[in-house]
């Protein structure tokens, strides 16, 4: 992303770049809602990553690997089901 | 306390695989990733498949795939991993080690959203790799070569999308145009701002294709057009003239063809005739077999059915796409279907197999076609079929795993020299105990009994130049047996060996004759049946004898040496003789170097403690060159040669060394290096083996020099992937050995025990423990240990499966369908407990038929270990599992011993977790400890996880209750609970009156126990949230952890806290106490931390070794095993965090991932150092 010049000391862009660049960031005006959904998508793509993870939760669920990994990307779509009514402000 | 960490044996377990040509040349390998391994398997000409390779990579691996470039004989793989590097390996042969050629960074470490290694895909013609994260990133590099021909790599080129999770991705095949990559990919932005679920509701996943153009340097989104979603798994299909190219879209319940401006062409999967209707069918691997005439897919659905997926086409137009029944084998991970006609299946879950296809499917079997697509209102109109016997493929060899390890003991139930590990291994259908014993495994192939008690054994061949012995000798207490080997052994008395008298020594001298030592004098026996014999001067006898084929040593009573040689003639002559200060204990000479007259050294162990070189070489013979002293008076001595690794940095040979070994009467084996020029002895380093004096002689394996040590049992010393490893053998106590080639046999010991003769073979070198297998019917969960009887009491559950009888009652309607009902021949579905069944629909191989989710099977199994026959099987009924279980001896004897078992009634995780109700059953152990009896059964509210004895109650952990209870007539009686525990307990260990309980979530509380108020107090717990899946009790203020994210943890209170718990008379204080943010008032402090990398799920305390120190052994997911061993000397952990700290400068891990990050992924590690990474080197 290029930065104008008037822009390069906006902190407030700079953020917003990062934000952009690093998915799952944070920052001030983040909601409940937003957030919970970053830690559970985080979640689902480190169990994904991580086989042994994936292998125990295969277990106790009886399924097979293959399945669970499928699972977890489906529930990558609505993590924390439907987002709330956004308040006009 | 500083600890070592320490694997035992590796992962079984199989994360991903990729077949190629990896070594160069005609052979087909398979290169393996086992989470933090990488192996390089090939499959021998027998269809064995052997390890050649395996490397420890600290890190995650993630995704493998292998690429060659055009022209070139041999292939690379490329790993994507934790590290955020991609990082491209290259067998070097020479150096049997992979080599780095590139190593990209890219990203932040670890397994990250949107840091790219999940998903790899390269282009057919090894022109640019994608690799690729779950969310968003997607980067491109471009592989080329250079003009020296070594393979370059550009920088990234970015094809990113935000807000769009990747599925699936792989490299189309478009001859050589632009390479392309297909990925399903889903937009999720819409979804996350739409609070109606609309747009949830009309996301729609796409195949999307990128084309890198090589013009430009430049990637760009070339074609994206709606796709299935239930789509999870993309596979090539050739093309550029070989194919129609494109790609197979695996979604769920369909195979789809799909390509740039092609129209969808779509056949269904066929479904099981039993599976229920709510679930789908999902491809979870797929395989590509290419000739340059034909190619067919081979995809695995979930429920482990292979099917063959063809295409009619012409040119690039698809007219067809069929899908047939292949076979059926256990669910894998990945299949390689290699050049040979092998098919590489990795299991999920338990061992994996090498098949050989027999046929390609071309029989009649149930197909479905696109052609005859039916669409319904209902939808498309399903195929189903019924799973029979393997018709296409052939089982050849198995490779063993335990993944998973779901609970581990070390005990020592039959009472040998070291303990055995008993494993509740696998899942469902295929699960089983294994017994497992330190040690290689043997083969027995004959025993036979002799007339009388043996002392010695040898083999001689005839000549030099023979593949297989000649002769077994048997030495007795005053004759000696000769035996011929051929088709049958048998006793032969034309061979020229002296019969009458006990035997020394018997060996091949020079290229042809024989010769034999007894105790009056020398035997020659020349090839054309001439005999010399030498007499010992006066009444001298002839004590100890070193051979080899040019040189003989002897050493008459007194301690007088006497050195012969073979002169050119073939004649015995005498060199040379030494009188040494006392009688001779043992002495060897080295065998003949390559290329020499003679060997250089001989070694003479003495009664006065001490080993002496002596010079062979004609300038300064029999002058001692050098003395060690020991311990002990040595027993019998060898000269080995060496030669570890087959190459140097530089590619050249390494020298072989020469090493001294002797086995001492304490028992000790000890070693030391003999400099090849003066003789001169150093680095010595000893080993105890048993309590008998190690007795070695040398044996050949694979080709190699190696040795055999007999003490209290026998072990062998061998090089396995370029170290020598000194290993235990797992059979009887052996007198005396010696190797033993046959037409039946190549490698083989022949040894002496007691009366009989033996005959055997070692397998599986390499491994550390060898196993007994007993197999089981459901996934184990736990199992106690019956303290009287020795008997182990089993748990197993599964979810989602049909109880025996009701399987049974479905296997017979199916096979009377079938029309073989009637055939009777044994079609009990008992699961594994009977014997070992051949029947067409073994459950281990089709797995149990799928049943709703909210249905459970569970079973209480009683196994007699020793002969592992179960005694006694309780199938719970009505939907009840066991989760949990413990003896308890309650304070009134009238029963002894009891068996307490924690059950659930229709339990179900998900939409949330609910059930119906939770018990608590008692047994009561009869028919001496071999059946159970139910007392009575106990509803509580949730689901108790954990069960302990405590001062002769049970004590049990129900959610987040913990509660006293004691054996009323009718039910459990509460006692005494307590309520303020965070999430559910799923552990609890008791010593004295305090209590350790672990929680799922939130580490260890350390509670006590009050009598006389009988009231129980959280008094501490821990400060960090751990998600816990084992722990153990270290002792009374110390407690070692593992978490679900594979950190090992111990966690101490500290001594003055722990003292004034202690030390509270009225405990008013524990009682009034108030913890900050609701905790408890005292925190345990983290003392040891670890990142193991792997679901550890079973923590133990022991002693492998008789007599060693105690370790911590633990068990994973993945199947390996581990130890933490504590270190005993500051001086060891001084050396050892240095080594450690040059390892990490002079060795950086394979696969980019730095090892102190590694180790710390989740938390920094404490005082453990590394293992195994200090044997990388090749010292």
């Amino acid at each position: 992303m290029d930065l104008k010049a008037s822009d390069r000391f906006n902190i407030n862009s700079q953020l917003e770049h990062l934000q952009a660049k690093y998915v799952g960031t944070g920052h001030a005006d983040l909601s409940r809602f937003e957030w919970a959904v970053n830690i559970q998508r985080d979640s689902y793509a480190s169990y994904i990553g991580h086989y042994p993870v994936l292998a125990y939760f295969a277990i106790s669920e009886n399924e097979s690997i293959g399945r669970e990994r499928y699972n977890f990307m489906q529930k990558m779509l609505l993590p924390c089901g439907l987002p709330p009514e956004r308040e006009e402000d | 306390m500083y600890l070592y960490s320490l694997t035992l044996q590796r992962a079984g377990g199989v994360v991903c695989a990729t077949n190629g040509n990896f070594v160069g040349g005609k052979t087909q390998e398979i290169v393996v990733a086992r989470g933090k391994t990488l192996d390089l398997l090939r499959p021998d000409d027998a269809g064995k498949l052997q390890t050649l390779l395996s490397v420890e990579v600290f890190g995650a691996i993630r995704s493998l795939s292998q690429f060659r470039l055009t022209g070139s004989q041999k292939d690379y793989v490329v790993v994507g991993s934790d590290s955020g590097r991609l990082v491209i390996l290259e067998y070097s042969r020479e150096r049997n080690l992979f080599h780095k050629v590139h190593q990209e960074t890219f990203g932040k470490s670890g397994c990250r959203r949107i840091v790219p290694g999940q998903f790899l895909a390269v282009d057919p013609k090894g022109r640019a790799v994608m690799v690729t994260a779950c969310e968003k990133q997607k980067l491109v590099y471009v592989l080329n070569r250079d003009a020296a021909a070594r393979l370059t790599i550009s920088s990234p080129l970015e094809a990113h999308k935000s807000h769009t999770i990747t599925y699936s991705v792989v490299g189309v095949d478009c001859g050589f145009d632009n390479p392309v990559f297909a990925a399903i990919e889903l937009d999720y932005s819409e979804a996350d701002l739409d609070p109606t679920g609309q747009a949830a509701a009309e996301a729609q996943k796409h195949l999307t294709f990128y084309e890198l153009d090589l013009g430009l340097n430049h990637v760009s989104r070339k074609w994206s057009e709606p796709v299935d979603n239930g789509a999870n798994l993309l596979v090539i299909v050739p093309g550029g003239g070989d194919g129609p190219s494109g790609v197979l879209v695996c979604a769920e319940n369909f195979v789809i063809y799909k390509n740039q401006g092609h129209p969808d062409v779509r056949a269904v999967i066929p479904r099981r005739a039993d599976l229920p209707a709510e679930r789908g069918v999902l491809v979870v691997s797929a395989a590509t077999h290419r000739q340059k005439s034909m190619f067919f897919f081979l995809l695995q659905t979930e429920y482990g059915d292979i099917f063959k997926v063809t295409l009619e086409h012409e040119g690039d137009r698809v007219a067809e796409l069929k899908i047939k029944y292949f076979d059926t084998i256990p669910v894998t991970c990945s299949m390689c279907v290699l050049k040979t006609g092998f098919l590489f299946a990795a299991s999920e879950f338990g061992n994996h197999a090498l098949y050989q296809f027999q046929a390609i499917g071309e029989a009649e079997d149930v197909e479905a076609s696109s052609a005859t697509l039916m669409e319904t209102e209902e939808g498309f109109q399903p195929v189903f079929f019924q799973p029979r016997g393997l018709k296409n493929l052939v089982r050849i060899d198995q490779i063993e795993s335990l993944m998973p390890i779901m609970d581990m003991r070390v005990m020592n139930l039959f009472e040998e020299e070291t303990p055995q590990v008993f494993t509740l291994c696998g899942r469902g259908p295929r699960s089983s105990l294994r017994i497992l014993r330190p040690g290689l495994a043997i083969n027995e192939m004959a025993v036979s009994q002799l007339p009388g008690t043996p002392s010695a054994v040898w083999t001689v061949k005839k000549n030099v130049n023979d593949e297989f012995d000649a002769y077994i000798v048997v030495s007795f207490v005053n004759a000696t047996l000769v035996l011929s080997i051929g088709e049958t052994i048998e006793e032969v008395s034309d061979s020229g060996f002296l019969d009458t008298t006990p035997s020394l020594s018997v060996s091949l001298l020079g290229d042809d004759s024989l010769m034999q030592v007894h105790p009056n004098g020398i035997r020659h026996i020349r090839e054309d049946g001439r005999i010399n014999e030498w007499k010992t001067p006066g009444k001298k006898t002839i004590v100890k004898v070193g051979s080899n084929r040019l040189q003989v040593v002897i050493a008459l009573s007194g301690g007088e040496l006497i050195y012969f040689e073979m002169d050119m003639t073939g004649q015995l002559m005498e060199v040379e003789k030494h009188e040494m200060p006392g009688d001779v204990a043992c002495l060897d000479i080295a065998p003949v170097p390559e290329g020499r007259q003679r060997s250089r050294f001989l070694a003479v162990g003495s009664y006065d403690n001490t080993i002496r070189i002596l010079s062979l070489d004609p300038d300064d013979c029999m002058q001692i060159l050098s003395v060690q002293s020991v311990s002990s008076p040595p027993e019998s001595l060898l000269l080995l040669e060496v030669q570890a690794s087959t190459g140097g940095e530089d590619g050249a040979d390494h020298p072989a060394s020469v090493f001294l070994n002797a086995g001492l009467q304490n028992g000790v084996l000890f070693r030391t290096v003999v400099d090849m020029v003066t003789g001169q002895l150093s680095d010595t380093r000893s080993r105890f083996l048993g309590l008998r004096a190690p007795k070695l002689f040398s044996a050949t394996v694979r080709g190699r020099q190696a040795m055999l040590c007999l003490s209290s049992r026998p072990w062998l010393g061998y090089i396995h992937q370029g170290h020598f490893l000194l290993t235990p053998l797992s059979y009887e106590t052996l007198e005396y050995a010696a190797s033993f080639s046959s037409d039946q046999c190549a490698e083989g010991v022949v040894a002496v025990a007691g009366e009989a003769l033996r005959i055997f073979t070692i397998e599986r070198l390499g491994e550390t423990f060898n196993e007994t297998v007993v197999p089981l019917r459901y996934t184990p969960r736990k199992f106690v240990l019956q303290p009287k009887r020795k008997h182990l009491v089993i748990i197993e559950s599964d979810q989602g499966a049909f109880t025996a009888e009701e399987r049974e009652a479905a296997r017979k309607e199916c096979l009377e369908a079938a029309g073989m009902g009637e055939n009777g021949n044994a079609m009990e579905n008992g699961g594994g407990d009977e014997e070992e069944k051949e029947d067409a629909l073994s459950d281990e191989q089709y797995g149990y038929p799928k049943a709703e989710s909210d249905k459970w099977v569970s079973c209480i199994r009683i196994l007699d270990p020793r002969t592992g026959n179960t005694t006694c099987l309780l199938e719970l009924q009505e939907n009840e599992a066991a989760f949990s279980l413990c003896t308890v001896n309650f304070h009134d004897k009238e029963y002894g011993t009891l068996l307490a078992v924690g059950t659930a009634k229709g339990l179900q995780f998900w939409p949330k977790r609910s059930l119906a109700a939770g018990f608590i059953h008692i047994y009561r152990f009869v028919e001496e400890g071999k059946s159970l009896e139910l007392l009575h059964k106990t509803q509580v509210e949730g689901v108790p996880l954990a069960l302990c004895q405590f001062q002769g109650r049970l004590l049990a952990g129900i959610g987040s209750v913990l509660r006293l209870y004691d054996l009323g007539k009718r039910r459990l009686l509460r006692k005494c609970e307590n309520k303020l525990f965070p999430n559910s307990i799923v552990s609890i260990h008791t010593y004295r009156d305090r209590i350790y309980v672990g929680d799922i979530q939130e580490s260890f509380h350390y509670c006590k126990y009050r009598r006389d108020e009988n009231q129980l107090y959280i008094f501490a717990d821990d400060s960090v949230p751990r998600w816990l899946t084992a722990s153990h009790h270290i002792d009374f203020d110390t407690m070692a952890g593992a978490d679900k994210f594979g950190n090992v943890y111990f966690v101490r209170l500290s001594q003055d806290v722990s003292d004034e718990i202690e030390e509270d008379p009225t405990g008013g204080k524990i009682k009034w106490e108030q913890g900050k943010l609701n905790g408890a008032p005292n925190k345990v402090e983290e003392i040891v931390q670890f990142h193991v990398g792997d679901v550890v799920t079973c923590l133990q305390k022991a002693s492998l070794i008789p007599g060693g120190g105690e370790c911590v052994i633990y068990g994973t997911v993945m199947g390996s095993l581990g130890a933490l061993l504590p270190f005993a000397s500051r001086e060891d952990v001084d050396f050892f965090s240095h080594l450690e700290m040059h390892m990490r400068q002079e060795h950086p891990p394979l696969c980019g991932r730095d090892h102190m990050a590694f180790r710390s992924a989740y938390f920094p590690v404490k005082v453990t150092f590394q293992d195994s990474y200090s044997l990388l080197v090749h010292f």
